[in-house]
């Protein structure tokens, strides 16, 4: 197979300790998480490497890509705003501040603006119920987040002002 | 050297004796939360500004340092600080500000914050508190209600009732070694003295004593160290958490989550010296049975009987354990806490189990969703691996077990046993049809044991404390205790760990404190997508395996969510099955199809175009799924909306004939008007309006087009004088 793109090298030797394992098909999520950790999505090209790398068919990598939520096939934006859709934030709200950030960016769940600045996600619940609704910007989290509050979060993301809640 | 009671002994001793060296006992200590609810409400910047101004001071005698979470999540963060004989002192909600007074009126000058201080605002401040255990264990009379007896000898000795405080607290674990059901006890506070007393007269002795003469009754004081001992001298004086009983969640806000010394000083490890010292894998399994402990994640499985079968049926020498902590419930969180704020308990208990069933590889299973769960687990894993506790020849006893920490990667039906093993291989998250039950065929099969973390978190405590100590806690079906995650429009949001046999009642209103603002309980929702809504009516039933099966919701997992009446049940339970249909693998066509053929139908009633038939379409829908479906999944997909169904058929029918939603949450069916007195014409409402359909000049009345209005809901938020309604 002609291979465009290197994986990191992080990754390579992460693939190669496999390799040694018994049972080393099993890593194969282990391994998608990494290139999603640090290239941000599953690129076609990364999934066949990882095929051919770890010995397994083409097939199975994109049928576990595809299946687990947590995989993106798409590049997200320099943002990822994560809204936690989980029965607490949904009684205390979350539906609103959805609503808030997609009519505030102009784009869906699911999407990314077109600066590439933003994209808009939904989450599996995060486990802080306590302090719903709870959103992820990036690797921050936010809680007790109300409509209100999104033009202002907005803003200071963009500015890149140090965020204090 | 060579046996593991010796390596034990050694391994405790020299990590008391480092304790000693450090000198911590005479430091003052303070305590930050650090899991990711503490973080999410900023504790963060609280640990950078305690330690710039640790640094700043000069002192070397104040140490900061790191803990779980307690589970006081409303109040969170929480900053505890401890300083040498004095009353462990625990604050709230702490920002920046907050920790520069601290630090100068408390730290430096010795005086505490009491505007600051955990629970102060529910807490009036008396001289005494007195917690009796109210474990129906410890009645020496059951006839007696223990708290208005203490209240008559107090009254009775002169002791003003605005000065001693009596409080029926949760069962502080004293009862294991000794009588049972002849005594009672109680602790008072700020002393933290525990008296034990069988008679009146020895309780007139005892209140004699201590608070008119100010001297211990050292007859009936007890020292032994009973189990939740810890956790109680810290928080014990805080309401929310004396009526609860931590066994599981004992270490969690006490020690250092990554300090393996800190779980070791509080005994952690011993059940396994134990266990390896007496060198009989059998007595364990027959132990945990004995223990009457059943499997936490929801199916409630004796876990005694599960590692037994393991090693029953099959002769196959490699066997595997897996610590599933794929904790998927939206709304449940106690695993998250327990892995955050106790990591060391959850290995050592899949160690025991390992060594019973002779296992030799574990696996954890843990959500990718819970980044610091696992960064706590690596650094246990390579703690207990450097310590000798995981590994080859553990503990100098021979036995080899080591764990692996495998990510799930966001896909709710890995938490059933079967698509668990298959995510764990590697490979798509589909279940299959059981038997083969994964003890006799499971990972790459071989036989396998799948514990939930709660469970494992049991298991250290039964071993070390005794199965009959263990099962006389709870009801006669459901043993020990259970840890609930409190959430929705309760005031006190948070982890509860009561005995099972408590009602929801005592749950939701003497822990939870009640509704927020006032507000009226409409039901209680347990066990997430697959439990159901409980009314209001029906909240005097007790939490147990069999109770809650037969009102038609489940333990499930742990989750709670608490509805008032702002909360519309059509929408609530269109939010489950959104949420099944979503997570439904593809695999099996009842619940792939038939869970989005019941969506459609609950859709198009909370749109207004419901039909009557749709009732019973729903139901005889629902219970086909349930019938013919593969997995748990689907089988328990259609509870939230048949026990809604079944409990509040009135509303679905509001909606239906009169296209109304009561509770004002279905867009389709409520309007919004601006009320012409109240408005001041302040154009706010206006200018935010995404689709400009308010119209008005300045100062003056502004009105709602209703053919553009989408029923977004802005002009009702923004509005400062109240004056859009929704109707």
């Amino acid at each position: 197979m002609k291979q465009s793109i290197e994986l990191d090298s992080k990754i390579s030797n992460f693939i190669e300790s496999c390799l040694q394992k018994p049972n080393h098909k099993s890593y194969l999520i282990a391994v998608l998480h990494k290139i999603q950790q640090h290239y941000g999505y599953l690129s076609l090209e990364h999934m066949n490497m990882v095929a051919h790398r770890l010995q397994v068919p083409t097939s199975m990598v994109s049928g576990v890509a595809t299946f687990y939520h947590y995989f993106r096939l798409k590049p997200r934006g320099k943002y990822a705003i994560s809204i936690c859709l989980g029965t607490a934030c949904f009684v205390k709200g979350a539906d609103k501040v959805l609503e808030a950030f997609e009519t505030e960016l102009g784009i869906k769940m699911g999407e990314t603006t077109p600066d590439g600045l933003f994209s808009l996600e939904n989450s599996r619940c995060l486990g802080v119920c306590a302090l719903a609704p709870v959103i992820t910007i990036n690797e921050r989290i936010f809680s007790k987040v109300t409509a209100q509050n999104v033009p202002g979060l907005i803003n200071k993301v963009k500015m890149e002002i140090p965020m204090t809640e | 050297m060579g046996n593991p009671g010796s390596f034990y002994k050694q391994l405790s001793e020299s990590y008391h004796s480092e304790y000693i060296r450090s000198g911590l006992l005479k430091k003052i200590i303070i305590q930050v939360g650090s899991a990711t609810c503490e973080k999410a409400a900023g504790s963060d910047l609280v640990w950078q500004e305690f330690n710039k101004l640790i640094r700043a001071s000069g002192r070397d005698d104040i140490v900061i340092k790191q803990t779980g979470c307690t589970g006081r999540c409303a109040r969170e963060p929480i900053v505890g600080v401890f300083s040498p004989n004095q009353i462990p002192i625990k604050y709230e909600k702490i920002t920046v500000p907050k920790v520069q007074t601290i630090f100068q009126d408390h730290i430096i000058g010795g005086q505490t914050v009491p505007e600051l201080v955990l629970d102060k605002k529910t807490q009036k401040r008396y001289d005494w508190v007195i917690t009796t255990c109210s474990s129906r264990r410890c009645h020496f009379d059951k006839e007696t209600d223990l708290k208005i007896l203490l209240q008559d000898h107090l009254e009775k000795n002169d002791l003003d009732p605005d000065t001693v405080r009596v409080f029926h607290g949760g069962c502080m674990g004293l009862c294991g070694r000794e009588k049972v059901g002849k005594q009672h006890i109680m602790m008072i506070f700020p002393e933290k003295i525990i008296y034990r007393f069988e008679t009146e007269s020895q309780l007139d002795e005892i209140i004699q004593s201590h608070f008119k003469s100010k001297t211990i009754a050292q007859k009936y004081q007890t020292k032994t160290d009973f189990i939740t001992e810890q956790f109680f001298s810290l928080y014990g004086d805080v309401a929310f958490f004396n009526k609860q009983t931590r066994l599981t969640l004992r270490n969690c806000g006490l020690i250092d989550p990554e300090s393996l010394g800190d779980y070791i000083r509080n005994k952690g490890y011993e059940a396994l010296s134990r266990i390896l010292e007496q060198n009989n894998p059998e007595k364990v399994i027959e132990q945990v049975m004995a223990s009457g402990l059943r499997g936490r994640g929801g199916g409630g499985y004796p876990t005694g009987q599960k590692w037994k079968n393991a090693v029953t049926y099959t002769q196959d020498p490699q066997k595997y354990i897996v610590c599933n902590a794929d904790e998927g419930d939206p709304g449940a969180f106690m695993d998250r806490s327990a892995l955050e704020g106790d990591p060391f308990i959850i290995i050592e208990g899949m160690t025991i189990g390992a060594y019973a069933i002779g296992a030799s590889q574990g696996y954890i299973y843990v959500r990718a969703e819970y980044p610091l769960a696992i960064q706590r687990l690596e650094n246990a894993i390579e703690k207990a691996r450097k310590n000798n506790l995981l590994g080859k020849n553990i503990m100098n006893s021979g036995f080899n077990f080591d764990v692996e920490i495998r990510l799930g990667a966001g896909a709710f039906v890995c938490g059933e046993e079967t698509a668990l093993m298959y995510s764990i291989e590697g490979k798509r998250g589909q279940p299959r049809i059981r038997p083969p039950y994964p003890t006799q065929s499971g990972l790459w099969g071989h036989p396998t044991v799948i514990n939930n973390v709660e469970t494992l978190a049991n298991i250290p405590t039964i071993l070390l404390y005794g199965a009959d100590w263990f099962s006389q806690i709870g009801t006669p079906k459901s043993k020990g205790t259970k840890v609930f995650a409190l959430a929705g429009n309760v005031k006190n949001t948070g982890l509860v760990e009561v005995p099972m046999g408590t009602t929801l009642r005592e749950i939701i209103f003497d822990i939870g404190g009640g509704l927020l603002e006032g507000r009226r309980l409409k039901a209680v929702q347990t066990g997430g997508p697959s439990g159901g809504c409980i009314p209001e009516s029906q909240i005097d039933t007790t939490v147990d395996y069999e109770s809650l099966a037969q009102i038609g919701s489940i333990m499930g997992s742990g989750g709670m969510i608490i509805l008032d009446d702002r909360d519309c049940i059509v929408a609530t339970a269109k939010y489950f099955l959104e949420f099944t249909q979503n997570e439904s693998c593809g695999k099996c066509v009842p619940c792939r199809e038939g869970t989005l053929r019941m969506l459609e139908i609950l859709e198009r009633i909370s749109e207004g175009n419901g039909v009557p038939e749709d009732l019973d379409k729903l139901e005889r829908l629902g219970n086909l799924i349930k019938k013919t479906s593969l997995c748990g999944l689907g089988q328990t997909a259609p509870n939230p909306v048949l026990s809604a169904l079944k409990n509040f058929r009135d509303e679905f029918l509001l909606h239906i004939d009169e296209k109304t939603c009561p509770a004002k949450k279905c867009s389709k069916l409520i309007k919004y008007q601006i009320i012409p007195d109240k408005c001041t014409g302040c154009t706010l409402c206006a200018r935010r309006c995404p689709v400009s359909c308010i119209t008005g000049k300045s100062r003056q009345v502004h009105i709602i087009q209703q053919e553009k209005c989408i029923k977004c809901g802005e002009c009702y938020n923004v509005c400062k004088f109240d004056a859009v309604s929704i109707i």
